[in-house]
């Protein structure tokens, strides 16, 4: 199973990872290798096969819904690479 | 196909609408922070809807609660095993870089909900519910152009606030359907106690998916391109902006004849200054959200016993609540829709006093009038109204005895809001008192007396002359009971010798 | 004795009757660090002032009569994919240099009211991606018994420490082997909990439903003591088993007559290193003199193993790295980002933080995960392998209904050297082959020195056990280190 180039650089986009050309065509080779070994999974049979997402299957796990104290907001944002005392600052988000 | 209410219309309108309304829990849906409106910036927040390295969520179970019981209402069915996905996208004011929404298994779908107009302007629509599911919010993105910064805020108070995604099929045939409908569903979801549907605080918010569909000379169907549009920020703008977006799709048509398929969905937002909807930069990938199941959550597992117990705890509906007071009071539907979009604490009030009064017209007619108006006057609602029923119940029981008259009854009620005293202290202080038998006798043989002209047309047969007598008999007394005046005054002339 | 020569056992026991102090602990474990670490490279901070601090309060808890945490005055090193408040949490990459979260990991925070010191944060791979620790931006952690040689990893500076006694014992974490395999590289044994068993709030993710926390050590008794404080319910996991912590120290007695231990033939077939075979292959028969019974079974699907683990747990930790994004922490690019080549600025800063930010193993997995979950690609891939996983697990199921244990190697290779395996990435995921099954099924395992190679270098052994099956996991090991020596051991430079 291979990926071209131009899937690669799609899934980077989707994955918001900046690749060099030489980057971009090392992964290509890469990722062609292992998605081609793990398509050794068509082996088998697996229509009647339910999936399994947790390997222990318990479910029902509730939180009361009590307040607890929130971080101060120094302790929110002092970990922003860039911020106003307030808020977190970015590049301006388009479509405001 | 339905038919276009507007049968004068050359296309049928069809109009899908997704809803979202936030939850009136104490916490967020998956962390303990308060779930609250209007707090400085970033100072609701806590690891988990900061989405830390490390954090981890936890369902809140009163959010799950009131999810299932607006689902209910709603006639969804309720799934019996449920999970939760994440969607995965990049955007600033998503923290953790994926939204844990649901999928492929959300808890409610097939419901439906009706848009009834009381003024009759269209026949009741049912809307079919597809699906309501449970989501969390995100955080506020803010770009301050004026401040000459080139950087957007970002205000992580609203992540994690829990979310009902509401999602109608198209099944709507014009924007006051659309409005109707609204107004419906948040009047449902407030009585329910589920979200407060404030659209200004953006506890409720609305798209519509709009396109029409155009039959042409040839007997097929046109149907044009799907349009989002958002940005829409009251129930009147969504009635404008699809009134605006229907006529403009027509143009476009019959400019272009672009049809459904020929292009992916386009998004337009509302300017509601401008009255128009603006096409919105197209997105460069039409989002591959990736969706797969959640694993740090759970998926929740409710028996049929579970979901009829919700079912059958959940408090009388607004429908059911029209009906049983127009059945019960013998007042009309359009009474019965004005006092139940008032509230479920009016209409506890209005059937405490149609009780007392035992007249169901009577006391809707009052509550409409007189208590509606102080109200919407004075910007309070009813729990904060000075008057308790059994006050309002003595005034009218006093109109219905002959005390007074129902002007006067008014004015002594009004003086009981503005005063906060009994009817009995506002009666004697206004010094009204039951006019006597006597006294009255003595004023209408006076009044009898004074008008020979009105006499003479009364014998002459025009009764209704006895009406000019009561004018003249609130000046010598305006404790005086109309009604009684007229009536004495006739029979007193009416003993009078013959002319 | 040495404190650093001391078990965690015989170490609490002696803070506890005033034989040591745990200052006098500390300082030896730090002395230690800092006579040995500058070649081994365990350790990514160490908290010098901040663990003789609370050393004193140890001590002057117990001059004060004030009854003393079931670990106090223990030397901790922990994993640096840990949340600890007080020092920083970069797991290994230059994407969280610096980061120094507000909250400790519930497993730290258990620890401290245990009384424990926590002398630093240790090396590991990057985003606990690796199996050799040579994925660390910080450099790769050296093997105490061969500097020219890995430590395997993830999980190698929590391995390597205690090989090399500078902490008695450490934290690592596990989501394909990478307390495991490490610890069969490095002499020490390491176990992986059932899933679910240890708090995961505060251990920064890189496959959810596969990591779990576990304890390492130079034997399963103190591995048994560690287990004690960690596990148990977190209500603020939902991953959390609600099931209470049995006293493992306190269930090692039992010999293990009358118990069933399971060996799969093809775990001996081609590619395993025959002195790791040997050394094996005695490992059972150690099992048997402690009284154990010996029977070949078969895990059917445990060839598909590593297929399934590359397709699930990159997958997932796709999505748990897309919180890296330099918004609300962690690396964000000084680079202008007004180029054409991208949508906008922010797109731009997105892409730039993270590429430089993650090293190249991390870009390959959340591309590999991307790429599985992506539209048109998640049935054959991600569902299926959810299927195969399925699969896995009632092996697993169907294997613990004949015997009560599976035994057998860790790795088929032991200690290899630096350098040997970064240039093909997919000869190292098949380094995982013996331990991804046991985080596929949800089950525990604990891996322990069973030999030595003629060059010197540890060989592992491997016991796995049902969900919740640690009494017997511990036990059974606890049994087979009463007859061998390997585990008292020390590389040549302790």
């Amino acid at each position: 199973m291979s990926l071209s180039r131009d899937d690669v650089a799609k899934v980077a986009a989707l994955a918001r990872l900046a690749l060099s050309e030489d980057e971009l065509e090392q992964m290509t080779r890469e990722l062609s290798k292992i998605v081609g070994f793990v398509s050794l999974l068509e082996e088998l049979d697996t229509s009647d096969v339910e999936p399994l997402a947790h390997p222990l299957g318990t479910t029902n796990v509730f939180r009361e819904d009590e307040p607890a104290p929130s971080l101060p907001v120094e302790l929110a944002i002092a970990t922003a690479p860039k911020q106003d005392g307030e808020c977190f600052l970015v590049p301006a988000v388009l479509g405001d | 196909m339905s038919e276009s209410t507007d049968n004068t219309a050359p296309y049928t309108t069809v109009i899908g609408l997704e809803v979202h309304v936030q939850l009136l829990t104490k916490t967020k849906l998956f962390c303990s922070c308060e779930n609250r409106f209007g707090a400085p910036p970033n100072t609701l927040t806590c690891p988990v809807c900061l989405g830390l390295p490390g954090s981890l969520p936890v369902m809140n179970r009163e959010a799950f609660r009131l999810a299932v019981r607006a689902a209910s209402a709603l006639d969804c069915t309720i799934a019996e095993f449920t999970k939760w996905d994440r969607k995965n996208y990049f955007y600033p004011d998503l923290p953790k870089g994926y939204q844990i929404s649901q999928f492929d298994l959300p808890f409610s779908e097939h419901g439906q909900l009706e848009a009834i107009d009381p003024k009759g302007g269209f026949a009741p629509r049912t809307v079919r519910i597809l699906r309501v599911h449970l989501e969390e919010d995100a955080g506020k993105s803010m770009h301050d152009e004026a401040a000459g910064t080139a950087d957007s805020r970002i205000d992580l108070n609203r992540t994690g606030t829990p979310l009902l995604e509401i999602v109608s099929q198209p099944d709507l045939r014009s924007a006051a359907e659309a409005r109707c409908w609204l107004g419906e569903l948040r009047l449902l979801l407030v009585y329910l106690g589920v979200s407060d549907c404030n659209m200004q605080e953006g506890s409720l918010r609305v798209d519509a998916n709009v396109n029409l569909h155009i039959p042409r000379a040839d007997g097929s169907l046109a149907k044009t391109p799907i349009v989002e549009i958002k940005n829409m920020n009251s129930f009147r703008s969504v009635e404008r902006a699809l009134t605006y977006e229907v006529a403009r799709q027509y143009e476009e048509w019959q400019a272009t004849g672009k049809e459904l398929g020929s292009a992916p969905k386009q998004t337009r937002g509302w300017d509601d200054a401008a009255g128009i909807t603006r096409g919105q930069r197209h997105k460069e990938e039409s989002s591959d959200y990736r969706y797969f199941p959640e694993p740090d959550l759970v998926p929740v597992r409710l028996t049929a016993d579970e979901i009829a117990t919700i079912r059958e705890g959940m408090p009388e509906t607004p429908r059911a609540l029209r009906q049983r007071l127009a059945d019960t009071w013998n007042i009309s539907a359009y009474d019965a829709d004005v006092l139940v979009g008032q509230g479920r604490e009016l209409v506890a009030y209005f059937e405490a006093l149609a009780k007392l009064v035992d007249d169901g017209k009577v006391a809707s007619n009052w509550m409409q009038q007189d208590v509606l108006r102080t109200l919407n006057d004075r910007g309070i609602t009813i729990d904060a109204f000075p008057v308790p029923a059994e006050g309002l119940a003595d005034v009218i029981g006093r109109v219905k005895k002959g005390d007074f008259d129902t002007s006067r009854g008014r004015d002594i009620f009004a003086e009981m809001i503005n005063s906060g005293r009994s009817a009995d202290e506002v009666v004697a202080e206004m010094g009204i008192a039951a006019v006597g038998e006597d006294e009255l006798m003595t004023l209408c043989r006076e009044l009898v007396a004074e008008n020979p002209k009105i006499v003479a047309d009364v014998q002459s047969g025009k009764q209704q002359a006895a009406g000019g007598l009561i004018g003249q008999a609130k000046k010598k007394n305006p404790n005086v009971n109309p009604g009684k005046v007229r009536e004495l005054c006739l029979k007193i002339i009416g003993e009078l010798p013959a002319p | 004795m040495q404190p650093t020569e001391l078990s965690a056992i015989d170490l609490v026991a002696a803070v506890a009757n005033g034989d040591l102090t745990a200052v006098e602990c500390t300082q030896a474990a730090l002395d230690r660090i800092d006579a040995t670490d500058g070649q081994t490279n365990a350790f990514l901070h160490v908290d010098r002032e901040g663990a003789l601090t609370a050393a004193a309060a140890v001590d002057a808890k117990r001059a004060a009569g004030t009854p003393l945490g079931p670990l106090a005055g223990l030397p901790v090193g922990v994993k640096d994919a840990l949340c600890t408040r007080d020092m920083p949490t970069t797991c290994a990459s230059k994407m969280l240099e610096g980061y120094r979260p507000p909250y400790d990991a519930d497993t730290v925070a258990r620890l401290r009211a245990a009384d424990a010191v926590i002398i630093g944060k240790t090396n590991m791979d990057e985003f606990a991606m690796g199996a050799s620790n040579e994925n660390s931006a910080f450099g790769p952690v050296r093997n105490p018994w061969d500097a020219t040689r890995a430590t395997g990893g993830s999980s190698g500076g929590s391995a390597a420490c205690v090989a090399a006694s500078m902490s008695t014992v450490s934290i690592g974490s596990d989501t394909g082997g990478s307390i495991r395999q490490p610890a069969g590289l490095c002499g020490v044994t390491g176990l992986k909990p059932t899933y679910g068993r240890v708090s995961r709030r505060g251990l920064v993710a890189f496959a959810s439903s596969l990591d779990q926390i576990g304890p390492m050590g130079h034997s399963a008794a103190d591995c048994g003591l560690v287990l004690e404080t960690i596990a148990g319910h977190d209500p603020l996991d939902s991953t959390s088993l609600n099931e209470p912590v049995p006293r493992y120290t306190e269930m090692l007695e039992e010999p293990l007559a009358g118990i069933k231990i399971g060996r799969v033939p093809a775990h001996f077939g081609e590619g395993i290193d025959p002195e790791v075979a040997a050394a094996v292959e005695e490992g059972f028969r150690v099992l048997e003199a402690a009284g154990a019974t010996i029977h070949d079974i078969d895990l059917p699907h445990a060839k598909y193993g590593v297929a399934t683990y590359y397709l699930l747990a990159p997958s997932e930790a796709s999505s748990n790295l897309a919180r890296y994004d330099g918004v609300h922490y962690g690396h964000r690019t000084t680079e202008p980002c007004r180029s054409d080549a991208f949508d906008s600025p922010l797109v731009e800063m997105y892409c730039r933080s993270r590429a430089e930010g993650f090293g190249p193993e991390v870009k390959r997995r959340v591309m590999l995960g991307t790429y599985a979950l992506s539209a048109g690609y998640y049935d054959a891939y991600y569902k299926r392998a959810l299927q195969v996983r399925r699969l896995i697990r009632q092996d697993y199921l169907d294997a613990f209904s004949k015997v009560d244990l599976i035994g057998g190697p860790v790795s088929a290779t032991p200690a290899f050297p630096l350098g040997e395996k970064t240039d093909d990435p997919l000869a190292m995921y098949l380094l995982d082959l013996y331990t991804v099954t046991t985080n596929l099924a949800g089950v525990s395992g604990i891996s322990f020195p069973c030999g030595f190679t003629g060059s010197g270098l540890p060989i592992g052994y491997q016991l796995q056990a049902p969900a919740l099956g640690e009494p017997l996991l511990l036990r059974a090991a606890d049994r087979f280190q009463r007859l061998t020596e390997w585990h008292r051991r020390r590389p040549p430079s302790a």
